[in-house]
């Protein structure tokens, strides 16, 4: 199976060709989709158009983008012109949205090829996918365990090498998580870096999106196009789309890298071990490791679990059934609401509009709320110190390697939990990635998670790298 | 009005502003008013999902500008969520600000003298509109509703007083005043009917010198009149309630124009807990130093500095006078009097025609060049023109231009000479002897019968001064 690069660069001289690379790619749907449950819709007619104008513009001599003619599946909360796009929610079913989001723009630029919409958590809420209104999607290493969330049919559809790249969203955990029990590695950009504009908001000031790949290379390939400036995203940084792919191999060698003690206490014992080894590879390749505790880690899942339902009270109050989506009749405007947001969302989704709407409620803002905010800046000013005294930060990305359908949604905290590791780097807003590392029960991937301070990005892929060789993926 | 006894009300005023940015508040969509429903609309004014907010930077010089004209502070302010569910609300909440506005304090001094101190003037986004069909043509027990979100994303100022004003007359000057200085600003065009200011009352009466009593706010009031009538209703209410042995009850009222009443919208305890929460979507804004001395050079005068230099032109202005200057300032056409003044001509007689002439047909001022004008006034001044013929030139030059000079000589409005003035004169002593006898007696009355038999047989191109000099050379 070919990367990314190799697609891109076999596209560029002729090898391959955009249409035979998108035939193989669908030709793979075919096959394992409906087994999978990856793809929610697959725009086979668009796809081809794409790939047909990539090859139109390599014939015709233009320079085509560093993504040349390579198919690239997208989580179905991003918009794109005239695709459906649902969020996995009933509540959207049937909407179309009449904008791309700019990170579409970007891949499009670049000559990649969209095939599709991908399976998620309901509004991206969950860690496995079982929160979709459309049924769950399957891990492509053990169909009987979820692939992760909410980006579960992202990191399917690159696991069974349907697609080399896929774009995720990562809220707390969404990218990392799946990307570690599906074998890939995942990245969660630095707050701003990529535009959210057309990013379906779950938690705004956590939303990241970012690639999913099988090699290091390949997603910083990808992170490099999505990033930079987005005039249309207030929150987007004013650089530009910082060099990743020519510092993939720089190494680790005088980099101090901390191994942190609150990322992976409690996890499984094979977790455990991966993190360690990944520790004494990185010291084998130069890097200089320090055994560090940061406290203050302890308080951010609660904390996440008060800002993230809080915002998402507030960014799902648009689906009202007024406009799209949607809509329940009922005898008047206050009942339609009511009873389209009653059959429209799911159990978890409505539980976290509920907890949200709490936390920012009369009374309660500043035990809640207020108090969470507290914590976060806590966790920032935490981060920052430890980033006196090291380059980069080592843990774990999951508690454990994939589990079976079923074993966490009886009881919301047990999956909660899942994302102890991921969450403080979206509260701090700084970049991480999780990159597989060994394996662990009945051979199951193991990802460990590198954390940086803000854009440090081209550190971690080249820190990542140094893994991917060391686990034998030279 | 006043309320009985030794009762005071005790009112402060929210006004909400349009601001007449070429864009919304934050999206590029066009701002304008009666265009067809749904046209001005995009992605981010309509909510679509995953769509951004980015801040317009000249709403934000226009709320500055507003803020100095006010003498308010400028701070780094943010912007918040205000939450509630409102189907002409596209996103189920409002972008605006709350702890951290963009204008803090401040004063409004008004033409009697008094000052309204200014507690905030923030930024925020309107809402579309609703048309309600069936029912009563409010939202419960409509048949159907359609919503047009053109207004949707429509930046607003809302500028909040103290509990200063007394009267419901200093509410009417107070929302007059400020209306002057939002157009002054170019923030805002002040249509009331067009629904580009808007007023809120919070009313509450007190007997003079006890503490503040419970308030009531009357929403939407959408002209000078209605504002007045209805704080006068409401304190007046009030004070029958509380004489009555009855208590105020905290909540937000609804005024109907035609009954001329108030009536409760929703109590207090009903209220909506809006859940304000920073929006993460917008960073702060901090107009640095350049951006703010930028808006404050291109801040043009403001009424109350453009009536006290056209009043100073007057000598001891009559009641009527001033409120024709206030009719000056309020077109923003002072520089007419400016023009005649620098030409030693007479400013009263220049205000008394832009009041009237001038007022009349504002829409085409642009076809009136200050030049025209003052070569007019004077023409009159000098009594080449009667009042009647200078009115008479001032409309040709308002309609379709053109040289005074040229358009006086063409209507036959040249000053009749000397000789024929005094022959038509003597003329009319001989055929109204007993009129020219009383007269020559002592009644003043009759030389307006004179002028007018003049101004009849040479059709209005007599001077009426010229006439009673004739007058008085024969008597």
């Amino acid at each position: 199976v070919k990367s990314a690069t190799q697609i891109a660069a076999d596209v560029r001289s002729g090898a391959s060709s955009a249409a035979a690379e998108l035939e193989r790619t669908l030709s793979v749907i075919a096959e394992r989709n409906e087994e999978l449950n990856v793809f929610l819709h697959v725009d086979i007619d668009g796809a081809r158009a794409a790939a047909a104008d990539v090859d139109a513009r390599i014939a015709n001599g233009d320079n085509v983008g560093p993504l040349a003619g390579v198919p690239i599946a997208i989580k179905d909360n991003l918009c794109q012109v005239g695709i459906p796009t649902t969020c996995s929610s009933k509540i959207l079913e049937g909407w179309r949205p009449p904008y791309n989001a700019t990170v579409i723009e970007r891949i499009v630029a670049a000559g990649a090829v969209p095939v599709g919409k991908t399976n998620l958590d309901e509004f991206a809420m969950g860690s496995s996918t079982e929160n979709s209104a459309f049924g769950p999607s399957r891990n492509p290493l053990d169909p009987t365990r979820v692939p992760g969330g909410s980006s579960g049919g992202s990191a399917a559809a690159v696991a069974s090498n349907m697609t080399s790249l896929s774009l995720g969203s990562d809220t707390g955990g969404s990218i990392r998580q799946p990307a570690a029990l599906c074998g890939l590695v995942g990245v969660k950009p630095t707050y701003g870096l990529v535009s959210r504009y057309g990013l379906i908001a779950f938690a705004s000031s956590l939303d990241q999106i970012g690639p999913f790949s099988k090699t290091v290379a390949d997603s910083a390939l990808l992170l490099e196009v999505l990033a930079g400036h987005d005039p249309k995203d207030s929150t987007s940084l004013p650089e530009a789309s910082p060099s990743l792919v020519a510092h993939v191999n720089d190494g680790v060698a005088g980099q101090r890298i901390g191994l942190v003690r609150e990322l992976f206490d409690g996890a499984d014992e094979s977790v455990v071990t991966a993190v360690r080894a990944a520790a004494a590879a990185l010291r084998e390749a130069g890097a200089k490791i320090v055994d560090l505790s940061i406290p203050e880690l302890e308080l951010t899942l609660s904390a996440y679990y008060l800002i993230a339902p809080a915002e998402a009270s507030s960014n799902l109050a648009r689906y009202d059934g007024v406009r799209y989506g949607l809509r329940v009749k009922a005898d008047d405007v206050t009942a339609m609401m009511e009873a389209t947001r009653t059959a429209g969302f799911g159990a978890e989704v409505k539980r976290r509009i509920m907890l949200g709407t709490y936390a920012l409620s009369a009374g309660y803002y500043d035990a809640y709320y207020g108090q969470a905010l507290k914590v976060r800046t806590l966790t920032i000013n935490a981060f920052a110190r430890a980033y006196e005294q090291v380059d980069l930060l080592l843990g774990a990305t999951t508690p454990s390697v994939a589990f079976k359908f079923g074993a966490k949604t009886a009881d919301p905290m047990a999956m909660y939990l899942n994302d102890v590791f991921t969450i403080p780097t979206n509260l701090a807003g700084d970049p991480a990635l999780s990159v597989p590392f060994t394996t662990g029960e009945e051979g199951l991937p193991i990802g460990v998670q590198l954390l940086g301070p803000g854009r440090s990005e081209a550190r971690l892929f080249a820190a990542a790298r140094v893994l991917e060789i060391a686990d034998g993926r030279p | 009005v006043t309320l009985p006894d030794d009762w005071e009300m005790v009112v402060g005023l929210e006004v909400h502003t349009e601001l007449l940015t070429k864009s919304k508040l934050f999206c590029g969509c066009q701002n304008h008013f009666g265009s067809e429903p749904n046209t001005n609309i995009c992605p981010v004014c309509l909510g679509l999902p995953g769509s951004l907010p980015v801040l317009n930077r000249e709403a934000v010089d226009f709320a500055m500008r507003i803020g100095m004209a006010l003498h308010s502070t400028i701070a780094p302010s943010t912007f918040h969520r205000k939450n509630y569910f409102y189907p002409d609300q596209s996103k189920d909440y409002q972008i605006s600000q709350y702890d951290l506005p963009i204008n803090s304090g401040g004063y409004l001094d008004l033409p009697d003298g008094s000052r309204v101190s200014i507690e905030r003037a923030h930024m925020e986004e309107d809402t579309g509109k609703s048309t309600h069909l069936g029912g009563s043509g409010r939202l419960a027990g409509a048949d159907s509703s359609l919503v047009d979100y053109n207004r949707c994303g429509v930046p607003l100022v809302e500028i909040v007083s103290g509990p200063d004003i007394r009267s419901s007359a200093q509410a009417r000057t107070y929302a007059a005043e400020l209306r002057g200085i939002l157009i002054a600003t170019g923030a805002s065009d002040g249509r009331l009917e067009e629904g580009s200011m808007r007023f809120d009352a919070n009313v509450s009466v007190r007997r003079s010198g006890q503490p503040f009593g419970t308030r009531c706010e009357i929403k939407n009031l959408n002209s000078l009149r209605s504002l007045q009538r209805a704080i006068e209703y409401e304190a007046l209410r009030q004070v029958e309630l509380l004489e009555g042995g009855g208590v105020v009850r905290q909540e937000t009222r609804h005024w109907d124009e035609n009954l001329g009443e108030t009536s409760t919208l929703r109590v207090k305890e009903d209220a909506d807990d809006y859940r304000y929460f920073r929006d993460p979507d917008l960073v702060d804004l901090a107009p640095d130093q350049a951006w703010q001395d930028r808006v404050r050079a291109a801040l043009s005068p403001m009424p109350a500095q453009r009536r006290g230099e056209v009043v100073a032109l007057l000598r001891e202005p009559s009641d009527a006078q001033l409120d024709a200057v206030e009719v000056v300032i309020d077109l923003g056409l002072e520089k007419y009097v400016h023009a005649v003044a620098d030409a030693s001509g007479d400013a009263g007689l220049a205000v008394a025609r832009v009041a009237n002439e001038l007022a009349a047909d504002v829409d085409h001022v642009a076809n009136l060049s200050t030049e025209s004008f003052v070569a007019t006034v004077l023409m009159e001044q000098r009594g080449e023109l009667s009042a009647t013929q200078a009115k008479t030139v001032l409309g040709e030059v308002l309609a379709s231009g053109g040289d005074p000079h040229a358009i006086a000589a063409s209507k036959g409005f040249e000053q009749l000479s000397a000789d024929t003035l005094g022959s038509t004169v003597a003329s009319l002593i001989d055929a109204h002897p007993d009129e020219w006898q009383r007269y020559r007696e002592g009644d003043e009355k009759l030389a307006q019968f004179f002028i007018g038999q003049v101004m009849k047989l040479t059709r209005g191109q007599a001077n009426g001064k010229a006439v009673i000099a004739e007058l008085q050379a024969r008597r």
